[in-house]
């Protein structure tokens, strides 16, 4: 093994240049002010304070109000179509993932300026609307187009880690939970989905991750008024140059996800424990 | 014996593959039956259909005498050792065993002293708390069956519980297996491709190739008197050879007449001759009915195997005596010692 051992230097060496050296510069940002020289760096948590602002906690809150929803929403949908796939034939099952992932094939702008025209006033939801004669419902530029984009983009990255665990689960395991006299509701709920639950709880952590991060289509379908945590960090670093202030935005919205992956983990953990 | 569960005329496809092709069998309460055969000849899938994971394409299955064909497994009397016990990896031993009974809502206390007592009998008593995945094969084993056994089922089915145990554990689980069915007096029906563990165990061992019974006996019958050449093939060792049954109690082969003990025949009629390879004895050449040359001579422990080339073919013989390779032998045979068979398509 030990030979083997150098090899790995060349990912080494990748993972510090492009995660490890431009993490610890966020960090760094994060904790100084502007005008910092090569010698000299300026320590503050000014960065920090600045965001306890009702503005930017709003944002936050609203940044994971629209996480939480767009996780559950992927999950309640997710989950079903995971277990329906992992049901069928072997080679079926390889088509179904294959389709599911389809949608990745295409760039994530082409597919957000889709559901642009889909939703827009003007668009083809409410053309047709309007031709039956019932109206226009606003749907661009609200909570219920930006949460939609995500469920959209998102949701492979839910099925797919939970259509993993369902398909290599033991098939004896369900006929001993019913030998056992468990009927099929039972089945499922002592044993499927108790052994789903590393897929799901990948599923959950990804999907939130992307969501509560994610800029680029609340942008688009939430319009130039709705500023989620991703859009308050690009805004800072593109538009306003503050690249302090977005560090140290960009540290805490790290730290929040550190501590939310920690808690699903130990909820993981305590659910098996106290079965 | 009071009859439990009554096979009638089983069939089960599989697309355009017929695996059981009418499979009639009773099976009786208290009895270790085993279903013994190679694989593929169709014992798994009737123990599923008796568990109700297959639905039988045809035939019936009675269970104290209705029919169950279209009842699911989770209402069935019956429960399951599976072939890789199929514990469930995120409960500890306790609640894998509890399963059963938390299913049906039993009683807090009375679960704990029903999971209790079951642990005690498969010699697990210290063993509630522990992961399922952390213990070795026999114990996992021993959990399984305590799992199924506390439920108390009217039958046990077991699908090659043992095949994946090292051997001198499978000998140890073979025996305990045995006495755990005398102690609760249930009927167990049990698949193995290991003819000596349904020798061993069973009261009754039925064998079956290629989605057919072969033969029902006991294990001492289906030993001694094989109905045919796959039977007396697949169970032991064994020379098989053709003969004509020349009269009643005679039977010639190799061109020799021997007295047997066998009679019902017609008169001149093809038939098939079983010689355990213990049975042949190894003479002198001028005493034996039968003259050959050793042309081999292999250790296995107990005995050795000795193959003896005659005119017409080689005997493979058991035997305690050494016999040096190229040794001019006779054989004998009494006529305990030759089983006569009607010709098969085998």
């Amino acid at each position: 093994m030990r030979h083997f051992r150098k090899l790995s230097m060349p990912y080494l060496i990748w993972c510090i240049i492009f995660i490890l050296i431009p993490l610890v510069l966020i960090v760094l940002y994060a904790f100084t002010t502007v005008g910092n020289h090569v010698i000299s760096l300026n320590f503050s948590l000014a960065n920090f304070a600045k965001i306890n602002d009702p503005t930017y906690i709003r944002v936050f809150i609203k940044s994971f109000e629209l996480g939480v929803i767009t996780t559950i929403i992927c999950f309640i949908g997710g989950y079903p179509l995971a277990f329906i796939i992992s049901r069928q034939k072997e080679s079926v099952q390889d088509l179904l993932i294959l389709l599911v992932t389809v949608p990745t094939w295409i760039n994530m702008l082409l597919r957000t300026y889709a559901w642009m025209n889909i939703l827009a006033d003007n668009g083809i939801i409410n053309g047709l609307l309007s031709r039956l004669g019932l109206g226009q419902v606003t749907m661009m530029y609200t909570n219920f187009s930006v949460v939609l984009g995500m469920v959209c983009n998102f949701m492979p990255f839910m099925i797919i880690p939970i259509h993993t665990s369902l398909s290599k689960m033991d098939g004896s395991l369900i006929e001993a939970a019913m030998d056992l006299g468990a009927n099929r509701l039972q089945t499922f709920r002592m044993v499927i989905f108790r052994l789903s639950m590393p897929g799901v709880i990948n599923g959950v952590v990804m999907v939130f991750l992307m969501a509560i991060s994610s800029f680029v289509i609340p942008k688009l379908l939430g319009g130039g008024q709705f500023v989620l945590i991703g859009n308050l960090i690009e805004s800072q670093f593109i538009s306003i140059g503050d690249w302090n202030f977005g560090s140290a935005i960009s540290t805490i919205l790290a730290v929040l996800i550190l501590i939310a992956m920690r808690l699903m983990k130990s909820m993981d953990l305590k659910e098996a424990e106290a079965n | 014996m009071e009859k439990i569960i009554e096979l009638k005329n089983l069939t089960k496809n599989f697309g355009d593959q017929q695996v059981l092709k009418g499979i009639n069998l009773d099976i009786h309460q208290n009895e270790f039956l085993t279903l013994l055969g190679p694989s593929g000849c169709g014992k798994t899938t009737t123990l599923r259909i008796i568990a109700g994971f297959e639905e039988p394409s045809g035939g019936e299955v009675l269970f104290d005498g209705i029919d169950i064909s279209a009842v699911p497994p989770y209402k069935r009397e019956v429960n399951t050792v599976f072939q890789k016990y199929a514990l469930f990896p995120h409960m500890n031993v306790f609640d894998n065993v509890a399963f059963g009974l938390h299913i049906r809502k039993v009683d807090k206390q009375i679960v704990e002293t029903k999971v209790r007592r079951m642990l005690d009998l498969v010699g697990l008593s210290d063993y509630e708390n522990r992961d399922v995945t952390l213990l070795s094969g026999g114990q996992q084993q021993r959990v399984a069956i305590a799992r199924a056994l506390v439920n108390e089922p009217k039958v046990l089915l077991l699908d090659e519980p043992l095949g994946a145990l090292d051997a001198k554990l499978r000998k140890e689980m073979q025996f305990e297996l045995k006495k755990i069915q005398k102690e609760i007096g249930i009927t167990f029906v049990f698949v193995t491709h290991d003819q000596e563990e349904a020798l061993t165990m069973s009261d009754t061992v039925v064998v079956m190739n290629e989605g057919t019974i072969q033969q029902i006996g006991s294990p001492i019958d289906i030993y001694n008197e094989p109905e045919n050449r796959f039977v007396a093939g697949f169970i032991g060792e064994s020379n098989i050879i053709d003969g004509i049954m020349n009269e009643d109690f005679l039977v010639t082969f190799d061109d020799v007449q021997f007295e047997c003990v066998d009679n019902g025949f017609p008169r001149d009629e093809p038939v098939d001759v079983v010689l355990r390879p213990e049975d042949i004895d190894i003479v002198k050449p001028e005493e034996g009915k039968l003259q050959g040359v050793v042309r081999s001579v292999t250790f296995k422990g107990v005995h050795y195997e000795i193959v003896v080339e005659t005119r017409h073919r080689k005997y493979r013989i058991h035997t305690t005596d050494f016999c040096a390779v190229d040794t001019p032998v006779g054989l004998t045979l009494t006529p305990d010692d030759i089983h006569v068979m009607w010709k098969t398509p085998y």
